[in-house]
């Protein structure tokens, strides 16, 4: 099925005419329709825009204008991303029905690309999860298993992908939230260095982390991606303005021969399931066996990384979140008094962990307390960086598993806040230090047959080296099961 | 041992504009005591010579030129306004101090 | 019953605050592109930034840093070679994000001063008001408070807010706390207003209209016993709009503090709002609990880290510093202090300069800006600088009084006629009919005429007694109706008596 190819052959295809952008997204809305009720990754199908974006691409093509390398391939947008007229509501009651009156850059970039937009992806409330769990609206179910989550706080983005509903998503990551549903879907999904991605319209939850990231069914459509959304935007103050790293030709290059891969001590091991451990280990031996030096670094602030993060995102969320007061958009509910309004709108409006959240970093940020839990943490940051910094004079890339279970049942954890936050373990240093990363499948868990994630970490601006190091992996795994991991989910919707 | 108290997470609900439950002042208090025990750990080591970090990278000075760029229509910025009048922002009475 | 303000300073000796925000006069908002333009419709001038719209970023405009610059090194204050942004947080719906994008503990500028001085009974007087920090935040949006009888706040059903303004670079200046000034407290804080308000004017960095909210002040005043180290408790007071009212605020909260102290009662720490109708200040709705504001560093933003080349361009564009530029005027034309003062106290020193500039000779000059027309101005209870009369006008009718075409006292009718917008002295000369008769003929005419009709009081003058003169030349003026030049009758009228 078309649905079923990647989107450069879907690119391939439609340069050269065999099939048009229109037919292309009719069959990714069909299959949508098919299967999205089991699914649920969508929280809005835009048919009519998703068509009328495909009509004018047709259109640009037939005039003779030279296209971008991704022009009429359709695309699953995290609802967290603004897009003009289309309905955006992160996730959250607080939003329902919202349309913004702009573009964020990262759709502006994507429409003037010809990629088209089918619809806004599912996800847990303001970007705060690791299961997509705690959506306002219904969870999503990873399309290997429905009974499971597909990962958070993207779930709907990984699992658009997974259940081909899109060839191509958008998601963000501030502690994992790209990296960790690519792992728990067998997709891949990459965040990109802090400042590579335009934020300008990416609906904040903690500034200093947030980053926009290409997510797909391989590398190579990840670095394409990765090129359309990329680059300096005068719109974000944080912005890089150096020029994308070259990520489409180091997919191309795929070759690890000479590089050493640091496998970090501190990211393994107790709490790690075994299954996801072993596919870990076997990855390794792949590199090692493709040209690859293998050697071990240790990152010894890293076991301080998640509690750093719980101070530090929560403190930003809970003033990026401040503007939320049913005055100028949103909804509003309540009686009386401005700030009665206020109190209760948000009362209703935000759900419970993000309210746990905005409670703790409103704590953290306190007169008396700044010190402690805000200011500590910003230094545990300054830390991490230097484990980091210190590990890549060893070694040019850093691995780990992604994260540090499979997909588990959907409820399993929602009680227990903790042992959800422990999904992010391995993946939160990154975004704390602002390097990159990438998630790409490494197999299944043999316990459950479940998708496990090799995480591939480079520092900043040298986001080509995932590529590089995860398109050799990817190559060698898929000759080594005969054909890419997707293969083997479960068929949804099949009549 | 609670670090948190329930006066302490009723004081900062206010503070965030929340109007919570009792059940959830009560949840919330011992919640955010298990977690603040788990995150304090950053105290640990953070000494006094390590400078904070709040940007990941070490850019300064990032300014625009002095110049007007497209405002939105009023009917774009109003579009979301749960209540609007003579073009404004209808908002209910507002009790705090300007 | 108010004590006396004799009585207050008699027991105690005031400590001044004075935070003054300043908008700037760029062209585009602090954090966006939007448009800063006085008086647009609501709404109109807003856009997802400075409406704070779920993922708006904030890019910071270079030329309100730039002007932030100027104004901390006219201030004498030292640039900080690293400063940041913060967030505070509080909530209020005319501000979109729920906080306020300003500096918290690294601001752009620290550590000035500003020498301000006052003419009193005992002559004049100089104090260094110390600048504590010089800082960037934006302004937020307006709020019209409907269905309530006075327009504020209280008691009104709803509001209606326009974020035009949001957004819009306010400079923030604060000084120490001002000791030594004693019964002068109130002049020396419409002073330093009055100063800063000069400085920022000669910088072009806003047009500082008190009365239009691009210059706001906020007074703190505090009280304690004369010799006393510890400083009293403070009361801050908002919605002074004119140097008048700093003065009178000032003074009215130090009556007030007195007052409550005399009582044994404590001073509540409180905001005040100033009431332009009373001259005094009423409590602001009082709060149970301090605001924690929670400042952090913004995240959005990178810190600013002002080269030090581009520093000293700015130092050395910074036009001439008012007290220097009045300094030198001083000398230039040999003003004495007093007048120096009075000058400046009328706020007429640049039109008394620009009428020099013009052509008229500096004494006149000063002599009609600070008598005539402040005399009028005072009559309808302006300041001289909102009369219809221009340097031009006062150049005009300079020039007409030296060419003798004018006498004083007709030049004073002209006057009188422009500021009631009876048009220019030229159309005013025409249309009045106003004209000196200088014709030698004409006024022997009238000369003859008046000593025909006293003869012994013209036999009075022949015979030497001058002073005699003053009815002759008393009844050529009623003669020529006034238009005569009286020092050319007398001259002309001894000569024909013979005591020429």
């Amino acid at each position: 099925m078309i649905y079923e190819k990647n989107a450069t052959e879907m690119a391939t295809a439609l340069e050269k005419g065999e099939i048009s952008a229109v037919e292309l997204t009719r069959a990714h809305l069909d299959r949508i329709a098919a299967v999205d009720g089991e699914v649920k990754a969508f929280l809005y199908v835009d048919n009519e825009g998703a068509l009328a974006q495909a009509r004018d691409v047709d259109q640009r093509r037939k005039s003779g204008e030279k296209l971008s390398p991704l022009a009429g391939v359709p695309l699953a947008l995290k609802d967290v991303m603004v897009q003009q007229g289309v309905p955006t509501t992160c996730g959250s009651k607080m939003l329902e029905g919202w349309r913004p009156p702009y573009d964020s850059t990262v759709v502006s970039r994507l429409k003037a690309a010809g990629v088209i937009i089918l619809g806004k992806t599912n996800m847990d409330e303001f970007a705060m999860g690791s299961s997509t769990e705690n959506s306002a609206y219904f969870p999503t179910h990873n399309p290997w298993d429905l009974t499971r989550i597909p990962g958070g706080s993207g779930g709907g983005s990984s699992a658009s992908l997974a259940a081909f509903e899109a060839p191509l998503a958008i998601g963000t990551d501030t502690g994992g939230s790209i990296r960790q549903p690519a792992a728990v879907t067998g997709t891949v999904g990459v965040k990109p260095t802090y400042g590579g991605v335009s934020r300008y319209g990416l609906v904040a939850f903690s500034s200093s982390l947030d980053q926009a990231g290409p997510c797909a069914r391989n590398v190579l459509d990840a670095a394409y991606l990765h090129e359309v959304i990329g680059g300096y935007d005068p719109m974000d103050s944080t912005s890089i303005s150096a020029p994308i790293p070259p990520v489409v030709a180091a997919a191309k290059n795929a070759s690890v021969k000479g590089m050493k891969i640091g496998v970090i001590k501190e990211l393994q091991g107790d709490g790690y399931q075994a299954g996801v451990l072993k596919r870990f280990n076997e990855s390794l031996e792949e590199l090692a066996k493709l040209g690859a030096e293998i050697v071990e670094v240790s990152c010894p602030n890293f076991e301080y990384a998640l509690a750093a993060y719980y101070l530090i995102a929560p403190s930003e969320c809970s003033s990026n979140l401040a503007r939320f007061d049913a005055m100028r958009y949103g909804i509003r509910v309540g009686e009386g008094s401005a700030e009665e309004v206020m109190n209760a709108t948000r009362e209703v409006g935000f759900g419970k962990e993000v309210k746990r959240r905005i409670i703790l970093g409103t704590y953290a940020l306190s007169s008396g307390y700044y010190d402690a839990y805000y200011g500590s943490a910003q230094k545990v940051r300054t830390l991490i960086s230097r484990d980091f910094e210190n590990a890549f004079t060893k070694a040019d890339v850093l691995v780990s598993p992604t994260a540090p279970t499979t997909a588990f049942k959907i409820g399993e954890k929602s009680n227990d806040p903790i042992a959800m936050y422990l999904n992010d373990i391995a993946t939160i240093p990154t975004n704390l230090a602002g390097v990159c990363g990438i998630s790409i499948p490494s197999g299944l868990a043999e316990e459950d047959g479940l998708p496990a994630g090799f995480q591939i970490m480079a520092g900043a601006m040298k986001d080509d080296r995932l590529y590089q190091v995860g398109a050799a992996l990817e190559v060698a795994l898929n000759s080594k099961w005969g054909a890419p991991i997707l293969s083997k989910a479960p068929k949804l919707g099949a009549k | 041992m609670s670090k948190i108290s329930r006066d302490d997470v009723a004081n900062l609900a206010r503070l965030a504009r929340i109007e919570m439950t009792p059940a959830e002042l009560d949840h919330l208090s011992s919640e955010l005591s298990v977690i603040l025990d788990a995150v304090a750990r950053v105290q640990e080591v953070a000494g006094k010579d390590v400078p904070p970090t709040s940007h990941p990278l070490p850019i300064t000075n990032v300014f625009r030129a002095d110049e007007n760029r497209p405002s939105l229509t009023p009917e774009q910025a109003l579009s979301g306004a749960p209540a609007q009048e003579e073009q404004r922002f209808k908002v209910p009475q507002i009790l705090g101090e300007e | 019953m108010a004590l006396s303000y004799e009585k207050v300073i008699e027991k105690y000796e005031p400590v001044l605050g004075l935070e003054v925000h300043v908008e700037l006069g760029t062209k585009s908002k602090m954090f966006c592109g939007c448009s800063t333009e006085f008086g647009a419709a609501p709404n109109t001038q807003v856009c997802p930034v400075c409406l704070g719209l779920p993922g708006a970023l904030p890019a910071v405009n270079g030329k309100a840093i730039e002007y932030t610059i100027a104004i901390g090194l006219a201030l004498n204050c030292s640039i900080a070679p690293f400063s940041r942004f913060a967030r505070k947080n509080y909530f209020y719906p005319d501000m979109p994000k729920n906080f306020q994008t300003s500096q918290y503990d690294e601001p752009i500028c620290f550590g000035g001063f500003l020498n301000v001085k006052i003419d009193t009974d005992e002559g004049v007087k100089e104090y260094r008001v110390e600048i504590e920090r010089v800082h960037m935040e934006e302004d937020t949006g307006k709020s019209l408070h409907m269905g309530g009888a006075t327009g504020r706040i209280h008691g009104a059903d709803y509001s209606l807010l326009d974020y035009n303004r949001a957004g819009i670079p306010l400079v923030e200046i604060v000084t120490k706390p001002l000791t030594g000034t004693e019964k002068y407290a109130p002049e020396v804080a419409r002073a330093y207003v009055s100063e800063l308000r000069d400085i920022l004017r000669s910088l072009g960095v806003s047009d500082v209209k008190m009365e239009q909210g691009s210059l706001r002040c906020d007074a703190n005043v505090s009280l304690r016993l004369i010799g006393a180290e510890k400083l009293g408790t403070r009361s801050e007071t908002k919605n002074v709009n004119s140097l008048r009212s700093v003065e009178r605020a000032v003074r009215s909260e130090m009556i007030r503090h007195a007052g409550i102290l005399d009582k044994g009662e404590r001073v509540i720490q409180e905001t005040r709002h100033f009431h332009e109708d009373t001259g005094e200040t009423t409590p602001g709705r009082s709060k149970e609990q301090a605001e924690d504001y929670r400042y952090f560093p913004e995240p959005d933003l990178v810190p600013v880290a002002p080269a030090a080349d581009w520093i000293e361009k700015i130092r050395s564009s910074l036009p001439e510093k008012p007290s220097v530029r009045r300094k030198r005027i001083q000398e230039e034309w040999q003003v004495p202090d007093k007048e120096m003062a009075a000058m400046i106290n009328a706020d007429v020193l640049d039109q008394v300069e620009e009428t020099v500039k013009l052509g008229a000779d500096p004494t006149r000059a000063r002599s009609w800006w600070l008598g005539e027309i402040a005399r009028l101005a005072n009559e309808r209870e302006v300041p001289a600088v909102s009369l219809p009369i221009t340097a031009n006008d006062v150049a005009e009718v300079v020039a007409l009084i030296v060419n003798g075409e004018l006498t004083d006292k007709l030049a004073r009718q002209v006057v009188e006629g422009v500021i009631n917008n009876e048009g220019r002295p030229s159309e005013i000369i025409e249309k009045r009919g106003i004209k000196v008769v200088s014709d030698d003929s004409a006024l022997l005419q009238a000369i003859e005429k008046a000593v025909a009709a006293q003869p012994d009081v013209a036999e009075k003058v022949r015979g030497g007694h001058i002073p005699a003169a003053g009815a002759l030349i008393g009844a050529v003026m009623k003669e020529t109706k006034g238009q005569a030049d009286a020092a050319k009758v007398r001259e002309l009228l001894l000569k024909h008596l013979g005591q020429g």
